[in-house]
């Protein structure tokens, strides 16, 4: 097994084609990688590249501390799935498989004992003297996999290999393909535009943006401790709600939009300039005013929450509801702008009704914020 | 656009048809008629039916010897143009590099390049390397038109191959000829069989360079045996047009057993994909 490095790798396809841009990562022997980003963030070319298929324009790739970035993909080593599956559509399964075991020239009936066994393992053995036209996408995907493992490989790459799955089928392969990363205990590099995937997936998961790698940590670190605005957004379903606020110094310090007023005082964050992007997930914001009545009580909520706004859209989920809902513009603004717009997760009782009133509380402690300038982490 | 009516379009192909089918349909009729028959008043249907002019062409004329030569010119140049063509157009399919585009361009080009331009510069060249009426002597100035041709009609089938087998193949053990071999060659049999039978066809056609390039019955191609069987006080029709059947059919009945084929490769890859 192995260990992987990208040094300061770069990959341009032109002068504005960049689908890598200094890219420097190691991924430790045994680890679970996913490289996950939005099309076009050169996802598939961080695979391509360590697999040989495309050269780097600039710097180098390890394996195991040798550096192979000019070798042929043969000597490589590596295993890929492709999305696609790319099975050799004029051969057999078995000859599928067997492909790889020939081209490294072992014996007819070892590769036969290992072949057998894969399909086993994988659960295909009965389909072995199919070709690939007659198999449906689950068990192409199984020989597509089957043709990967039973190479025993240095390490695994893998692009986009659930994504022709239907729904179902993919929960399951994904629960299959994590089971078979913990029993191999093999390198894994794994490429998803999927970011549940991806979280679930992964060790640790490196969130792409156009060819560089915006931030890579565990799963959890992801979804708590986003580095980047972009990350915020991109990691989490659903997407975190982002404002970019004016920072207002008078009686503590306190963040406004047309629709928020957020008193914030000690708990702001260090180095706030004029302003400054706010992010909030759907799933940290509190109603303030669902048990209150009365003109009391809607007048103690009024003052608790740090925003009211009307209920646009309600997306029952089953186990709970995403609320979608209008701000109430503070100012004269009769224009509306994404800055009006909230997303919560609610609980499925009590029932919201859209067009009913709301007043939402933002708990502090579970803010984010981020730079306006480059929209890096601020942290308090 | 007006609405075609329903009894246009059968009127149309029945039209079109019979321009095309009777020539060869009159060729036929007459190549088995006595030669005293073609000269009279001419009639669709033939009044009497003889195959003199057939036992002529093979036991007088000797007709196997030109299509013995044909034979081996033209299988020897699909055989070398689609082995050599084949290997270039992968390359172009696949490889990135600067001026490839121009490149293919000029390959198209010699492959429009008129022939008879060159006829004298190539005889003197023959001349020199004793190539004169040999079979080597047609085949490499047959190879000059039909691999470009080759090349040309092959990158578009290449092309439509999915790249990622052969990076399967490629990370999967197998260097760039090994993955040629066992992935896109026998992928590719639709595609250069219908690139085969076109090279073939050109070569078995060929006039001007097989006219120019041979001198006596041994080397000659079915078409300048044709050409040369009109003597100087009279022309042999009979055996002329038997001649032609026999230097046709087995074509036709090629390209027809072929011809969904063909239809496809010749559209393939004309379509950006």
């Amino acid at each position: 097994m192995a260990r992987l490095r990208y040094e300061r790798v770069d990959k341009r396809f032109s002068a504005d084609a960049v689908a890598m841009d200094g890219v420097s990562l190691e991924i430790e022997d045994g680890e679970f990688m996913v490289f996950v980003g939005p099309s076009g963030s050169g996802k598939s070319t961080f695979l391509r590249v360590m697999a040989g298929l495309d050269a780097p324009t600039g710097g180098r790739i390890f394996i195991d501390d040798e550096d192979l970035t000019d070798a042929e993909p043969k000597d490589r080593d590596l295993a890929m799935v492709f999305q696609a599956y790319a099975l050799y559509p004029h051969k057999t399964v078995r000859d599928n498989l067997e492909f790889g075991l020939r081209m490294r020239g072992m014996a007819a009936d070892e590769r036969r004992e290992r072949v057998e066994r894969i399909a086993r393992t994988l659960d295909i053995g009965g389909l072995l003297d199919r070709k690939p036209a007659q198999l449906s996408g689950g068990q192409r995907q199984r020989v597509a996999l089957g043709r990967a493992l039973v190479r025993e490989p240095r390490a695994f790459l893998l692009d986009e290999p659930l994504s022709n799955l239907d729904p179902a089928l993919r929960l399951h392969a994904r629960t299959e393909l994590a089971r078979l990363h913990r029993s191999l205990e093999a390198t894994f590099l794994y490429v998803t535009h999927d970011q549940e995937e991806a979280m679930t997936l992964g060790d640790r998961v490196a969130v792409l943006r156009k060819g560089r790698i915006e931030q890579v940590a565990s799963p959890m670190e992801l979804y708590r401790r986003p580095a980047t605005r972009f990350v915020g957004e991109f990691i989490g379903s659903p997407s975190m709600n982002l404002y970019r606020c004016r920072v207002v110094r008078e009686r503590g310090v306190r963040l406004e939009t047309a629709a928020l007023r957020l008193q914030l005082d000690e708990a702001a964050p260090s180095g706030l300039e004029d302003e400054v992007w706010l992010g909030v997930r759907p799933h940290d914001v509190e109603r303030v005013d669902a048990e209150t009545s009365g003109e009391e009580g809607r007048a103690r909520a009024g003052s608790e929450a740090d925003a009211e706004g009307t209920v646009d859209l309600v997306e029952p989920r089953g186990s709970d509801l995403l609320v979608r809902v209008r701000l109430d513009a503070k100012s004269d603004r009769t224009q509306e702008t994404d800055g009006d717009r909230l997303a919560i997760v609610l609980p499925p009782e009590p029932r919201v009704e859209e067009g009913e009133r709301i007043a939402v509380r933002f708990p502090r402690s579970r803010l984010h914020y981020f730079d306006p300038n480059d929209e890096t982490r601020m942290d308090q | 656009m007006k609405k075609l009516h329903a009894w246009m379009a059968p009127v149309a192909v029945g039209l079109l048809l019979a321009a095309a089918a009777f020539p060869l349909y009159w060729t036929l009729k007459s190549s088995l008629v006595p030669e005293a028959e073609l000269f009279r008043d001419p009639s669709f249907l033939p009044r009497q039916i003889t195959l003199d002019h057939y036992r002529s062409l093979f036991e007088v004329r000797r007709f196997w010897i030109p299509i013995r030569n044909s034979l081996v010119v033209a299988g020897a140049t699909t055989f070398f143009a689609v082995g050599v063509g084949s290997l270039c157009a992968y390359a172009l399919a696949r490889m990135r590099f600067r001026g490839k585009g121009v490149l293919l361009s000029f390959i198209l080009a010699i492959s429009m390049f008129p022939q008879i331009s060159i006829v004298s510069p190539l005889y003197l060249v023959l001349r020199e390397l004793g190539l004169i009426n040999t079979y080597p002597g047609l085949i490499l100035p047959y190879l000059t038109f039909a691999t470009p041709l080759t090349v040309w009609l092959l990158v578009g089938f290449f092309r439509q191959l999915p790249p990622h087998l052969e990076e399967a193949a490629r990370i999967d053990g197998a260097g760039r000829m090994r993955s040629f071999w066992e992935i896109i060659l026998p992928l590719s049999v639709p595609g250069i069989a219908t690139t085969a039978i076109l090279t073939f066809l050109y070569a078995w056609n060929e006039f001007i360079f097989a006219l120019s390039f041979t001198v006596g019955p041994e080397r000659q191609t079915v078409p300048v045996a044709i050409a040369l069987f009109r003597g100087r006080y009279q022309v042999p029709w009979g055996e002329i047009l038997a001649g032609v059947v026999v230097a046709t059919l087995p074509v036709a009945l090629l390209v027809l057993f072929f011809q969904g084929r063909i239809v496809r490769g010749l559209t393939s890859g004309a379509v950006k994909g």
